[in-house]
């Protein structure tokens, strides 16, 4: 079946399965490979993607199901020219990641509680982000780092 | 080495940025999932439902004759090839021949065009199997009686990593024994002033790497090519040479990013199956296990721990005797190692007069067990940390104070035949008592404990590195050393910046692929920053003497007028960077100087272990007494680590092992109902999240430079978790006087702890 949507700020039509996951779609059709699979059962957050701005789990959302939406992945956060989001910035600074297969999950789930919460406590923090597993960090550097991205996006919006 | 005292240090020392860090927040880090080779092919995994069974017939043509189906694999359609691998006891075939020992084994694969085509047609296999009895625990297993899992003898493996004999395949289900005995443990414990007697439980538990086992193969006239989610490729790459018949030259490993390893992607996992699925389909084939399939694929030994410990009158610890049985699963696997390593780390780093440790690594029809970070040092720790709390309460003394008396000093031949000790474990519980305020009062439902550990780390010292300097000065490091995310790519070109005073931004690392990367026996054992590091630092050096022997040429000088400056060298007015110097060497600004480095169990690395590895962490939990609910408050570690190259990197390495240490301490447990394993998914299994972080962290670094390693540094991978285990039940204990010896401390084992204790108190 034909499926158009919004990815990344572009509008893309493509040929998809009824049976297609979006996480298929994105790493196979469309060779963003950003997106990473872990569990396939909604638990580590480590496919998520952001679908109308709200945070997905895209290994078991149905590719069609974003039809005429709009998505957001990993590769869609930077600017054109290559300057890093403040999230991502702040995952770096921080030493906010090991291995890196529950990253982009983590940014994207981060900014979507930024976009909803601009200030959010250490409390806020761990509950908006208690879906997403990381097995590496122990969290807690993943905490300041959203905290610290939070005050720099603060500082740009001035 | 004079030259490792420098202090100066303008690279190493400083928490520089991940190397690998925009490639990992963009999207961009290239895992082996992320490949796609022209003609690839996908495999699937059928997979055994009983625990154990002979294979009485195997069809698989309704499946072959599917669509987009290109060729299948069983045990019976394998001819050419050696099927049964392992690095330690080659025990285990790449798919199940004849009969299957455990619930989830490979018993056949299909590969098709598509990874939905060859699922589709798994259905299609038809296996006969006839149901033979299972035995699930050790002891079943080492009933008379009992029935067999391996009724054949076994070549070991070639590249073993364990010093004792091989035991498994002997007409018994003993896979491995390890026996450990100094001094008189009989006469001591009969004068000893008090004793501790007890059974300790460490449960099965699954590292999760979140990227699951993945691997792509391609067979061809040039030999065998794989992509893999290895920690070790020079390893796999040995058993892949037994597997083809085929020399190490034609055998090619290599590895990108790993996402996530814990020991669990060390060694040979699913390699040698698709490989063979390649050499069948005539095609590069993949193998993206899921995670369901991963939990069948490895997990570490769960251990029962017998344990008794001695002091005398003066409160000294005079003797310590442990009988441990570990459960191995259906193939060896690392287990052998992970048994020998048990035993040398239930001594505890204490200097103790009388030891006697006997360990039996027992096969059993449960998913195998292989390493998991700690390597046997978390499953006896559970039992030793334990019993020194039980001790102390014993006679009346201070936990702490306890185990300030009675650690190994600096420098200490505390484990006879084995390197002093390398650490400062009394600065070490200095620093943590500190920073969990052992000595103020606790409020109610709350507990504290201090914990340490000792494991004989580093594995084996043989590693190899190449350091290229190129004509314009920048550095390529060829190096064998895997990134799972420790930071390897990181520290690596941190310290060749470091020696040869060029920016760390023109140090770059070519990594992991067997067939360019020099060897680097493993990436585990805590070991890289010691040996690898201290490889490229030597690596750096013979570089270094080779430019300054090429500026002589130049300068026309004699070479002991040259002097070494930071990124180049001076002789009188005369200064050259590296970059001149290589390119009035060549005569063109082109070419390269390559220094080599090669270590081995000489000089430095005569005596093992490479380092001592030392654990110290200090918990505070809270009681829910209702629920029996426990939540880790405080969490505080020492990392003794020498020197850290990058600290914020070792600092990562103290929170992430301990967090993983928490998970076991208060809820990770691989449940097994008969032979099936019945929380074998992430919907059951229950792994540490956001809202199980202690609120209140303290990771301290303690630098001495007391290491081999490059300017005295020394691993740090795995300590923090060794402990965890029996910090939460000492903290529990301490918090509402509860004694548990089984890990994890469920709400439910807690409850049901506190409502005896309540029933007792009520009876007196």
């Amino acid at each position: 079946m034909r499926l158009c949507f919004q990815l990344n700020g572009r509008p893309v039509e493509i040929e998809c399965e009824a049976a297609d996951t979006l996480a298929e779609l994105l790493r196979n059709h469309l060779n963003l490979t950003g997106t990473k699979v872990s569990c396939e059962v909604q638990v580590c957050g480590a496919c998520t993607v952001l679908v109308g701005g709200l945070p997905v789990s895209s290994c078991t959302l149905l590719a069609y199901e974003v039809r005429d939406k709009n998505v957001v992945t990993i590769e869609g956060l930077a600017q054109p020219d290559g300057t890093l989001h403040p999230i991502q910035q702040a995952f770096i600074d921080d030493f906010a990641f090991q291995c890196g297969f529950c990253t982009p999950g983590m940014i994207l789930a981060a900014k979507a509680l930024l976009d909803e919460n601009p200030k959010p406590s250490e409390d806020d923090v761990i509950h908006y982000m208690d879906g997403n597993i990381c097995r590496c960090t122990g969290y807690v550097p993943i905490v300041r780092a959203i905290q610290k991205a939070a005050e720099t996006l603060k500082e740009s919006k001035k | 080495m004079s030259e490792q005292k420098k202090t100066d240090f303008h690279v190493v020392n400083h928490s520089v940025p991940r190397r690998d860090g925009r490639a990992k927040v963009t999207g961009k880090a290239l895992y082996v999932g992320d490949v796609k080779l022209t003609g690839m092919a996908y495999a699937r995994v059928l997979r055994s439902p009983y625990g154990h069974a002979k294979i009485v017939s195997i069809d698989a043509s309704r499946a072959a004759a599917r669509p987009g189906v290109i060729a299948f694999l069983t045990g019976d359609n394998l001819g050419g090839l050696n099927p049964y691998y392992g690095h330690a006891v080659k025990d285990h075939p790449l798919v199940a021949i004849e009969k299957v020992r455990y619930a989830g084994e490979p018993v056949a694969a299909v590969v098709a065009e598509d990874e939905r085509a060859a699922f589709e047609a798994l259905e299609f296999i038809d296996v006969r199997y006839e149901e033979l009895k299972p035995v699930l625990t050790p002891k079943e297993a080492l009933e008379k009686g009992a029935p067999l899992l391996h009724e054949r003898k076994f070549e070991a493996g070639a590249l073993r990593g364990f010093e004792g004999d091989v035991t498994a395949g002997r007409g018994t289900n003993i896979c491995q024994e390890a026996h450990l005995r100094w001094g008189d443990v009989e006469a001591a414990f009969a004068k000893a002033a008090a004793v501790v007697e007890a059974e300790y439980y460490f449960p099965m538990a699954y590292a999760y790497a979140m990227e699951p086992y993945v691997a792509i193969a391609e067979v061809n006239e040039n030999g065998v090519t794989i992509y893999s989610s290895a920690q070790h490729p020079f390893m796999v790459r040995h058993d892949l040479t037994t597997v083809f018949n085929l020399p190490v030259s034609q055998i090619r490993l290599i590895v990108p990013f790993v996402g996530g390893g814990y020991g669990s992607k060390s060694y040979t996992k699913i390699e040698p199956l698709v490989a063979a699925c390649a050499w069948k389909a005539k095609r590069p084939v993949k193998l993206q296990l899921s995670v369901e399939e991963a939990m069948l694929t490895t997990r570490s030994d769960d251990a029962l721990t017998w344990m008794r410990t001695a002091v005398d009158s003066n409160g000294k610890i005079i003797a310590r005797q442990a009988k441990i049985y570990m459960n191995t699963g259906a193939y060896a696997e690392n287990s052998p190692l992970v048994c020998e390593k048990a035993t040398n780390r239930c001594v505890g780093p204490y200097a103790i007069a009388n030891v006697q440790i006997d360990t039996y690594s027992i096969y059993t029809n449960t998913v195998p067990a292989s390493s998991y970070r700690g390597f046997g040092c978390a499953q006896v720790t559970m039992a030793g940390e334990s019993q020194i709390d039980e001790l102390a309460a014993k006679i009346g003394k201070d936990p702490y104070e306890f185990r300030l008396m009675n650690v190994a000093h600096p420098s200490e031949e505390f484990f006879p035949k084995m390197r002093a000790f390398d650490g400062n474990l009394k600065q070490d519980l200095e620093i943590v008592a500190q920073a969990i305020h052992w000595k103020e009062p606790r409020s109610k439902g709350r507990g504290r404990s201090i914990g340490c550990s000792v494991s004989d780390a580093g594995a084996y010292p043989l590693t190899s590195t190449v350091v290229r300097v190129h004509a314009d000065g920048s550095v390529s490091i060829m190096t064998g050393s895997t990134e799972l995310g420790q930071g390897s790519h990181t520290i690596i070109p941190q310290i060749a910046a470091e020696e040869l005073g060029v920016p760390f931004e023109n140090v770059r690392v070519v990594a992991s692929d067997t067939a360019i990367t020099p060897y680097d026996r493993s990436t585990g054992a805590s070991r890289t920053t010691t040996l690898m590091g201290r490889a490229v630092l030597e690596a750096s050096r013979e570089a270094i003497e080779q430019m300054a022997r090429m500026a002589a040429d130049v300068l026309k000088r004699a070479a002991d007028e040259i002097e070494v400056i930071k990124g180049g060298v001076q002789c009188g007015e005369a200064r050259l960077t590296w970059s001149e110097v290589i390119s009035r060497y060549y005569g063109l600004p082109d070419g390269e100087v390559i220094g080599r480095a090669y270590i081995r169990k000489s000089g430095d690395f005569a005596k093992l272990p490479v380092f001592w590895e030392t654990a110290c962490t200090g918990v505070e939990v809270s009681v829910d007494e209702e629920t029996g609910r426990i939540r880790m408050e405080k969490l505080a570690t020492a990392g003794d680590v020498g020197l850290a190259i990058n600290p914020a990197l070792a600092e990562g390495q103290d929170i992430g092992a301990a967090t993983m240490g928490m998970g076991i301490g208060l809820f990770e447990e691989l449940v097994y109902e008969g032979s099936q394993l019945v929380n074998g998914s992430l919907l059951d299994y229950r792994v540490p999240r956001f809202s199980d972080l202690p609120r209140d962290v303290k990771l301290q670094l303690v630098e001495n430079r007391d290491g081999v390693g490059p300017y005295g540094a020394k691993g740090g991978g795995e300590a923090a978790l060794n402990s965890m285990p029996a910090n939460i039940a000492n903290a529990v204990y301490d918090a509402a006087g509860v004694r548990i010896r089984q890990a994890p401390l469920t709400p439910e084992k807690v409850w049901r702890a506190l409502k005896e204790k309540k029933a007792e108190g009520r009876k007196q």
